[in-house]
């Protein structure tokens, strides 16, 4: 019974990485887009609009925590995916 | 600064090496040392080639232009790359179960391996490719012309031209040199490897040299930058969205991405590496594009075109070492560019186009005859000369111009306008395939109206008036301000409208349309593909594959035959006593001789499971599926033959017992009438003995004995009669007289000669009025019946005043005649047996007869379509004769 439910939870684990891995394009996607929304307000409003030095550090910044996230996510999934066979289908179609 | 011709001699020398390493790689796959070919960083190297000559220089120039609106270029990819998981992972994994050969073999496929969407995609690939290798083509010319002073030797077109034909012979080579099932140019993506590891190097090097050579490190670089003219453009927020979108749904749908990152690509996993490391390259590519740009704008002597900055900061430095390697930075991404996409062109061009077209203009026979794989290969590389041809002629009669710049995201949104249908199919079953045509289509069209047809008409100067005031006056056809919009950015505006137009009539055309069945199946294999198919592991030893053959082809053959194709296959390899390598020729073999037992289809279905070449495509499982109709068609008609069988068998088992049961009869019938004959001769013998001793014997005792030989020879004589009449009966030979008759007549005719009148020993009850009935039948032969029936009852009525009662009765289907005596009736253990020959009764011993009047009565009425039974339990012996209808007639 303990190893059916350490297996189950290796099970668990995987799915919601899995799932991690399909919601890091949205937080690609807020992270890129958000300082285009909050700029315009600055401007908007008369605020100072951030300065381009700023902001290029930001992008690179963000760019370099995406990859680090996707690649600690991937290899997790990978290496989960491969110690069970075949990945589970529930999601996938 | 160096001449022309060392320059040129560099590019050579450099190419020499791509092609060393091209060669190199292809040896090594064949030989089966792939570790290093399949390691996921070659492939995400080879997904470079999404860096470009356009970004190698471009973005340098892009960014001194308008700010930071590169990086879109590369975060839109970026997303896509991050999210490898939900989208590319099922694009390359339907790419492998379907054999995917290029973009435009995926959409036909999905949509019912449409040739028509085919062909659509094909154009609008070819005319959105050329225009970006033209592109790339002028900016090696810039390249060469900065080092070489403007090209005071040699005219850019001819140096364009030369780099062209070089690429071509490339591509041609390394693309082309065989017809692999899978697509996969192991030579030519190892040579796009180094080249990526060239280009990156290359802009690293100059943006160190900027950051730490130049400046005084980041603090100052960042100072520099928040000085410069570059921190003057603001972000656009549309732009930024819009721009940041298309980049990413173009590296899903340009036809050199979707070569390199789904048709090469050998193992599912390295995906995941990708993922992350795709995104690292870009970021890496474009983290010194803005300090370039910075450098570039400030520093004197870099020239007035930002676009070359890479390559005139270092030079403006006295830098020619550093320089070089940036010239030969630019050439990689330009020319790993132009080879993949010429590879990806050429193989969607003659797959779609030139090879359907053959096929179509040349009959059966020469298509049987001739080598398809050596039509296939010479219409490939015409397409890849073709290709880069167009591309040198678009250059020749556009270069230098500001417009080819712009051509960059143009072509972006060319190949765009394919990501409706490629993620639709993907992702929804119900996409069909006039959905798909109405969508690319009507897209296609906008795109070419508001994008690529003024971008031509701008470069060569053509109808200013149709762009400006629409075709025949119609203005909000006018491209530049299409439905009289006031366009501020023509690119945003025909990309919100193209792709609009574009998914619009996708939905609706699926949504409205009805598709075919091999378009339904085959939707069902794209959006489940993960139910379908096996992840694809790498290349994988094929010892064990032999094995598995082996044992799937006694299977199917029987052992013997397979061990014998087994042995000689090996021995023919050389390798006697073991298993044989599986080489094409033998899975060739093998194949064809499985077809001869399972069917081709089935045939090919498994060897490509057990060699792992590919899983089942629709194609195979149809055929399969027409097999096992075939087969199972064949059975049944098996079955119903050998039912047919069975019930000839039973039936004859039948006959064959009632043979038996014949000659059991035949043997009884034998002895009895033996026995019967036997009696009345012994008495005869033995009495006409006595006679014989005449002195012995006085008058009155002769006169006794003969009277007794007289009578039993009379019995005998009446006994042969009887066994003549009953075989005349009984084969049917019988004639009968058939005339008519008066039943009274037939009944007076029977009892006189019965001898049962009156005084006969019975008493005869009669109704003659029931008797006036005319008959039409034999009447000696019915009267025969009577006096059996009327004798019979004489005989046997055991009664002390013997009655005997003659009913006519008619039935309306005939007419009755029945016999009734007042004796105690035939025991009814015995009733059935009564009309058998030779039939005697306890009660009737004694009497004379051979037992056979009932069964010729019987026999009688029979022939007479009439009927003769006894009636049980009605007393005393009661026997009922029926007359058939037809035969009567009122009197």
């Amino acid at each position: 019974m303990a190893r059916r439910l350490f297996l189950e939870r290796r099970t668990y684990r995987l799915n919601r990485l899995q799932d991690a891995a399909r919601l890091l394009p949205i937080l690609g996607v807020v992270l890129i887009f958000a300082p285009i929304f909050i700029g315009g307000a600055g401007e908007e409003t008369g605020g100072e609009a951030p300065s381009v030095s700023a902001t290029l550090v930001y992008y690179f910044v963000i760019w370099f925590g995406l990859i680090g996230l996707t690649a600690f996510v991937s290899r997790a999934v990978t290496r989960l995916g491969a110690a069970k066979e075949e990945p589970p289908r529930g999601k996938d179609g | 600064m160096l001449s022309f011709n060392a320059l040129a001699t560099i590019c050579v020398l450099y190419v020499l090496v791509l092609f060393a390493v091209a060669f190199w790689a292809e040896r090594a796959a064949k030989r089966g040392e792939v570790r290093w070919l399949n390691s996921p960083i070659t492939y995400t190297l080879s997904l470079s080639i999404y860096a470009t000559a356009w970004t190698f220089y471009g973005a340098v120039g892009s960014a001194a232009r308008s700010g930071l609106e590169y990086l879109t270029i590369y975060l839109g990819p970026t997303l896509v790359f991050v999210g490898w998981f939900w989208l590319l992972r099922k694009m390359v994994r339907i790419g492998r179960a379907q054999r995917v050969t290029s973009i435009a073999d995926m959409i036909s496929s999905r949509y019912g391996k449409s040739g028509g969407l085919a062909v659509l995609v094909t154009v609008l690939a070819v005319l959105g490719t050329t225009p970006y290798i033209a592109l790339q083509l002028q900016s090696v010319t810039l390249s060469f012309s900065v080092f070489t002073n403007a090209g005071a030797e040699v005219s850019p077109d001819r140096t364009a031209l030369w780099i062209a034909a070089g690429l071509a012979l490339f591509t041609i080579v390394f693309g082309t040199r065989s017809l692999d099932l899978n697509e996969r140019h192991p030579g030519l993506v190892s040579a796009i490897a180094a080249e990526a590891v060239v280009k990156l190097a290359a802009i690293l090097a100059v943006g160190i040299f900027v950051v730490w050579g130049v400046a005084d490190g980041p603090s100052d670089m960042l100072a520099r930058i928040e000085a410069s003219p570059v921190a003057d453009t603001p972000l656009n927020g549309a732009r930024w969205l819009g721009l940041t979108a298309l980049a990413g749904a173009a590296i899903l749908c340009l036809p050199r991405m979707f070569q390199v990152m789904v048709v090469e690509n050998s193992d599912e996993q390295h995906l995941s590496t990708a993922g992350w490391a795709f995104p690292l390259y870009l970021m890496l590519i474009s983290l010194f594009v803005v300090p370039i740009a910075v450098t570039g704008l400030s520093l004197p002597g870099t020239g007035d075109n930002p676009d070359l900055y890479v390559l005139t900061v270092p030079l403006s430095q006295g830098q020619d070492g550093l320089a070089l390697l940036v010239f030969l930075g630019g050439f990689s991404a330009a020319t790993s560019m132009v080879i993949v996409a010429a590879l990806a062109l050429s193989t969607m061009v003659s797959n779609h186009i030139i090879v359907p077209l053959w096929l179509q203009s040349s009959n059966a026979e020469i298509v049987l005859n001739q080598d398809m794989r050596k039509v296939a290969l010479m219409a490939r590389r015409v397409s890849i000369a073709g290709v880069l041809l167009l591309g040198w002629i678009y250059y020749a009669l556009s270069g230098g111009t500001a417009a080819l710049a712009s051509i960059g995201l143009i072509s972006f949104l060319g190949v765009a306008q394919i990501l409706p249908a490629l993620v639709g199919g993907i992702l929804w079953r119900g996409a069909t395939r006039l959905g798909a045509a109405l969508g690319i289509g009507a897209g296609f069209l906008i795109w070419v109206w508001l994008l690529a047809l003024p971008n031509v008409a701008e470069t060569g100067g053509l109808m200013p008036d149709v762009l400006s005031q629409g075709p025949w006056g119609v203005s909000w056809l006018a491209p530049n301000s299409p439905l009289g919009l006031e366009t501020g950015d023509p690119l945003l505006t025909a990309m919100v409208l193209s792709l609009g137009v574009n998914t619009a009539l996708f939905i609706l055309g699926s949504l409205l349309s009805f598709p075919s069945p091999l378009e339904r199946l085959q939707g069902a294999q794209f959006v489940n593909v993960f139910d379908h198919s096996r992840a694809v592991q790498g290349w994988t030893g094929a010892a064990g594959a032999a094995d598995d053959l082996r044992i799937m082809a006694q299977r199917i053959m029987g052992d013997e035959r397979a061990i014998r194709l087994f042995r000689d296959a090996a021995s023919e390899q050389g390798r006697d006593g073991e298993l044989p390598e599986p080489t094409a020729e033998f899975l060739e073999k093998l194949e064809r001789e499985l077809a001869g037992s399972v069917g081709a289809a089935t045939a090919h279905a498994m060897m490509a499971q057990i060699t792992g070449a590919a899983s089942v495509g629709v194609r195979d499982l149809l055929a399969v599926a027409d097999e096992a109709a075939q087969i199972m068609e064949y059975s049944s008609q098996l079955e119903a033959k050998s039912e047919e069988l069975a019930q000839t068998a039973g039936r004859l088992r039948d006959v064959n017992a009632k043979l038996t049961e014949l000659s059991v009869q035949k043997d009884d019938f034998l002895s009895q009438i033996s026995h019967e004959l036997r009696t009345p001769m012994t008495s005869i013998r033995s009495f006409s003995e006595i006679l014989m001793q005449a002195d012995q014997v006085d008058d009155a005792a002769r006169t006794r004995f003969s009277r007794i030989i007289h009578d039993e020879s009379q019995r005998l004589t009446r006994l042969l009669d009887d066994l003549l009449d009953l075989s005349v009966l009984e084969n049917g030979r019988v004639t009968l007289n058939i005339g008519e008759a008066v039943l009274g007549d037939v009944l007076d005719r029977a009892i006189h000669a019965a001898g049962a009148e009156a005084g006969g020993g019975i008493t005869i009850k009669r109704d003659r009025s029931l008797e006036a009935v005319t008959i039409e039948t034999d009447a000696d032969r019915l009267a025969q019946v009577f006096i059996n029936l009327i004798s019979n009852a004489r005989k046997y009525c055991d009664a002390d005043s013997p009655e005997l009662e003659i009913a006519v009765r008619d039935t309306g289907q005939g007419v009755e005649v029945q016999f009734s005596d007042n004796g105690s009736g035939i025991p009814t253990r015995q009733e059935a047996l009564i009309f058998e020959k030779f039939a005697r009764l306890e009660t009737a011993r004694g009497a004379p007869g051979a037992g056979l009047g009932l069964a010729i009565s019987r026999e009688i009425m029979t022939r007479l379509n009439g009927d003769l039974s006894y009636v049980p339990g009605a007393g005393g012996a009661t026997f009922r004769v029926k007359l058939p209808q037809r035969a009567l007639r009122a009197a």
